[in-house]
């Protein structure tokens, strides 16, 4: 008989299974086969909590979700890097089948073309919503994308600074840092047009378009001055923002990442999330990460392989373009179904709907006594508001008002508050957070 | 029919693509119009005019995603016995409770007294992982296996680094290792050095001693080694790296072994990384998400990714905020790791217990043994010792009869097994490495034992009939030479 206790629903071996493989095997008891291990350090106390069945453990979620105020417990304007948009149902229906979702990586490709294939699509879509020339199968998220291609501007061009605006967001800046530090490539800020000015030797130029102010950059501007250094131009974008702005790829980009998370995938506290990776065809070589291809079978049939591989790790170890192997390769697959879903009118639609309300929302906010909009220029679906007092102020009796309000970023724009709108948030919802502004000025 | 369909397989789906598929004028969700006041649109150059996307209704979406996902084998389906992978079935209450609203719906930047939940799950997590491996803190932020080992090798450095001690370049690596291992110690500026294996599959402590030196920084190991073995010198290796001032990493990729029976920092390991993704049953979705926080012990705590969940007792209760290690090497994500992944982690966690994990290993341990006992006879073995959660076995004799490893495990498709892992580790000829993991059951240990043996028979008495497999699949083996030689990445009109 089993220990009721001890037992668990995810372990076929009853104890009659165990002696008969026991007896196979030729041993007296499974602690034998731990015999390698040193006998002082064997077995250790472990001070984790007794098992839940599936019952309490449902009950043991609702509470800690309960502790938590989700983006559809009222008004909520937070965006500065993870999105709330809709998700047509069809995402996760798709998202869930176990054919999908408990699949490894598809190194068999005769038995992975359904995951093969779904990276294909998304390496398709994502070249074409960036109009770029290739991509890769994703990356962890929209930072390291970005710190990767940082690195791989650094391989192509034996250069190793790499310049950042100012207006790159300072969490994407810190990820570009860590990866950047232990290969001795400097980073520093440039502000074009101003008097900080790109340093020879650079790399990259690093953008973030629409940057973490929401706002869209001069990319034109910026590809002339980083091409006249012989330095690269890499561009950060929002996918949603493809649906209506032209792509940085025809600016001239060099290498453009997004964050994947707007398309299709929920917020979920920060990841999982996936990092978009494209490039011009001429550095295909360089760039990090899994790349499908297609070629045929002996039989002339179209198939898919992981392709390229001799530039990651498991061939070319310490000489790899990255370490990167097990990336994120089902939200992958929710972008491709989304973008499926939603289709060439609908991604149009999202972000004009986005564009409409952020910009109704600030047309209505800097009409407020205290209140202005601190940058000029085209905005895409968020804004910096300045305050009339500290932003953690305004954010806190918003939150009593049952609003989510918008990022303090008082660090880098006095009294800054940047606030995003999406198609999620409703005309009343708009209209609230304007009376409530009013009220806590 | 196109000529991409087989004609001995009709019903095999049409491999067109989404663009090909596309209809214009079909639309797949219906959005709302929008409810403000018309707004002035931006500068008409700030425009696009082409968006290339595809046009297809709803029903033809499902369908044709459907169909592509029944090209797969996953774990739900079949028995996927891929070494060092670990793939085990992954409960569905787990996926069930991370699409919580309260969970899934939790924005990363929303202010503190909103996400307690989020971050009370997040501590408890960390406690866990770090009571598991025998460290002293634990960071949930690295996104991957790899990503855990980067934080790992920048935290060896960042201590050497807190020392004057600038001089320590060296990363020592087995030559066992996956291939990660000295590419995430080349991403951290480190030199690698390869340390060779015994005539045991254990490390050669003649050539560690040899190589360590006041440029040591540190050494990785994954335990048990990729050959599925335990490293009997375990303690004496730490011991060397420790006296000439160096550190011990630990890959946990093989963690599945060990959970519950030994705690890495016991043994003298000073960071470790955990694949959620492996050991803690979370999905493994086709190449991620996975989760790969990393553990450290008290010299290397103070240097770990930030965010850290910190809880402080007040008068009015505990609180949990996010906070940032003293000598933190910084972060490694825009936000606080793969939540998603953590919440299935902590919901494994909280199923099973001590006891429940114990089990784990347990069972994952005895049925390797009984594959290496059954099919020893059939296959070599490049060293005859008990085995822990995998086994590696060599096809080295089936290839004087002409069949190479490759070719066993295609034919194992054919047998609606999946393929072992093949060719690795590089250090055993022709290897074909089995992990079975605690979720099979002894008949499909047994089945898949009987293919098999069937295999190495077919290998004498029908080699060409394992050599020109697989013939079951939707596709046969494909010309991965041509693949990389013009490279076709993308769809182009």
């Amino acid at each position: 008989m089993d220990n009721p206790s001890t037992f668990s629903p995810y372990v076929p071996n009853t104890e009659a299974d165990r002696q008969a493989i026991l007896q196979a095997i030729g041993v007296a008891s499974v602690q034998e086969l731990f015999g390698d291990i040193p006998r002082a350090f064997r077995n250790p106390a472990l001070n984790i909590p007794a098992p839940l069945s599936e019952l309490e453990l449902m009950q043991e979620f609702e509470a800690l979700a309960a502790e938590n105020r989700h983006a559809f417990q009222g008004p909520c304007f937070l965006g500065a890097g993870a999105y709330r948009h809709f998700i047509p149902a069809v995402v996760q229906a798709i998202a869930s089948r176990g054919e999908f979702l408990t699949a490894y990586t598809p190194y068999q490709p005769e038995v992975s073309q359904g995951t093969l294939q779904v990276i294909y699509e998304l390496q398709s879509l994502t070249c074409q919503l960036f109009d770029m020339d290739v991509s890769n199968a994703g990356m962890y998220d929209g930072a390291t994308s970005l710190a990767e291609a940082a690195l791989m501007a650094c391989r192509i061009t034996h250069r190793y600074r790499v310049a950042c605006l100012d207006t790159l967001s300072p969490l994407y800046r810190q990820v570009l840092e860590t990866y950047a530090r232990p290969q001795g490539v400097e980073v520093y800020t440039v502000s074009p047009g101003t008097s900080v000015p790109m340093r020879d030797d650079t790399a990259c130029l690093v953008a973030q378009h629409p940057n973490f102010f929401g706002y869209l950059e001069d990319l034109s501007r910026l590809e002339q001055e980083a091409h006249k250094q012989g330095a690269l131009l890499v561009v950060s974008t929002d996918p949603i923002a493809m649906g209506m702005f032209r792509a940085p790829g025809s600016y001239g980009a060099d290498m453009v990442t997004a964050e994947g998370q707007p398309l299709g995938i929920p917020v979920s506290f920060g990841g999982p999330y996936i990092g978009l990776f494209s490039c011009k065809s001429q550095y295909v070589r360089q760039m990090p990460g899994r790349i499908v291809g297609r070629t045929v079978d002996g039989q002339g049939r179209t198939g898919y392989v992981l392709t390229l591989q001799t530039r990651e790790q498991h061939i070319r170890r310490e000489r790899a373009t990255s370490n990167i192997c097990t990336s994120e390769a089902l939200m992958g697959l929710m972008a491709t179904v989304y973008l499926a879903t939603v289709g060439k009118q609908g991604l149009r639609q999202v972000a004009e709907l986005c564009y409409q309300k952020a910009h109704y929302a600030a047309s209505l906010i800097q009409r407020i006594p205290g209140y202005s909009l601190h940058l000029r220029g085209a905005f895409f679906q968020e804004f910096v508001v300045r305050c009339p007092r500290p932003p953690a102020e305004i954010n806190a009796a918003l939150l009593n008002k049952g609003i989510v309000g918008g990022l303090d970023v008082s660090e880098q724009i006095p009294n800054g508050l940047l606030l995003c709108v999406t198609e999620m948030n409703s005309r009343q919802e708009i209209e609230a957070l304007v009376r409530a502004l009013a009220e806590v000025a | 029919m196109t000529q991409d369909q087989d004609p001995r397989h009709p019903q095999l789906p049409d491999r067109k693509l989404l663009m090909e598929r596309s209809v214009p004028g079909r639309r797949g969700v219906r959005l709302p119009p929008s409810d403000v006041p018309e707004q002035p649109m931006p500068d008409a150059a700030l425009l696009r005019e082409e968006l290339p996307l595809p046009e297809l209704s709803q029903p033809e979406v499902v369908r044709y995603f459907t169909l592509l996902s029944q090209l797969n084998y996953s774990v739900d389906t079949q028995f996927y016995p891929l070494g060092s992978c670990t793939m085990k079935y992954n409960p569905k209450i787990n996926d069930q409770m991370a699409s919580l609203q309260g969970l899934a719906w939790v924005h990363p930047l929303a202010p503190t007294e909103a996400i307690q939940g989020a971050l009370k799950l997040m501590y408890r997590l960390q406690g866990y992982l770090t009571e598991l491996s025998g460290m002293a803190a634990t960071s949930l932020a690295p996104m991957a296996g790899a990503h855990g080992e980067l934080s790992g090798v920048l935290m060896i450095r960042a201590y050497h680094q807190s020392r004057n001690d600038e001089q320590r370049k060296v990363m020592l690596v087995p030559d066992s290792a996956h291939g990660t291992n000295p590419a995430s110690a080349a991403m951290g500026g480190f030199q690698v050095q390869s340390i060779p294996s015994n005539e045991r599959g254990n490390m050669d402590l003649a050539a560690l001693k040899k190589a360590v030196g006041p440029n040591l920084a540190g050494i990785m190991l994954t335990l048990p080694s990729t050959l599925g073995l335990f490293e009997n010198d375990i303690l004496e290796i730490c011991d060397v790296v420790h006296r000439a001032g160096g550190l011990v990493y630990g890959d946990g990729a093989n963690m599945n072994a060990l959970i519950g029976q030994a705690k890495l920092g016991d043994l003298g390991f000073d960071v470790a990384h955990i694949n959620l993704h492996k050991t803690f049953s979370t999905p493994h979705g086709g190449g991620g998400p996975g989760a790969g926080p990393v553990c450290a012990g008290g010299r290397l705590a103070p240097f770990l990714p930030t965010p850290v969940v910190e809880r402080e007792d007040g008068p009015s209760g505990e609180t949990y905020r996010l906070g940032t290690p003293p000598q933190t090497i910084g972060k490694v994500a825009a936000f606080h790791g793969n939540f998603g992944v953590l919440v299935r982690a902590y919901a494994y966690i909280r199923s099973l217990g001590a006891e429940g994990l114990r089990q784990v290993s347990e069972d994952a341990v005895l049925n390797a043994n009984y594959l290496l006992a059954r099919l020893k006879n059939a296959y070599d073995l490049s060293y005859d010792r008990t085995c822990m959660h995998e086994v590696v076995l060599s096809a080295s004799r089936q290839k004087k009869q002409g069949v190479r490893g490759l070719d066993i495990a295609k034919r194992l498709l054919d047998y609606g097994f999946h393929a072992p892992t093949m060719y690795f580790p590089l250090i055993v000829d022709e290897a074909l490495m089995i992990e079975p993991t605690e979720t099979e059951s002894k008949e499909t240990l047994d089945a898949f034992i009987e293919a098999l043996l069937a295999i190495a028979k077919e290998a004498t008495t029908t080699p060409d009939l394992v050599h020109n497999a697989p013939y079951t699949t939707p596709i046969s083996r494909l010309d991965e030479a041509r693949a990389a030689r013009q490279p076709d990445l993308r769809w182009r009109a």
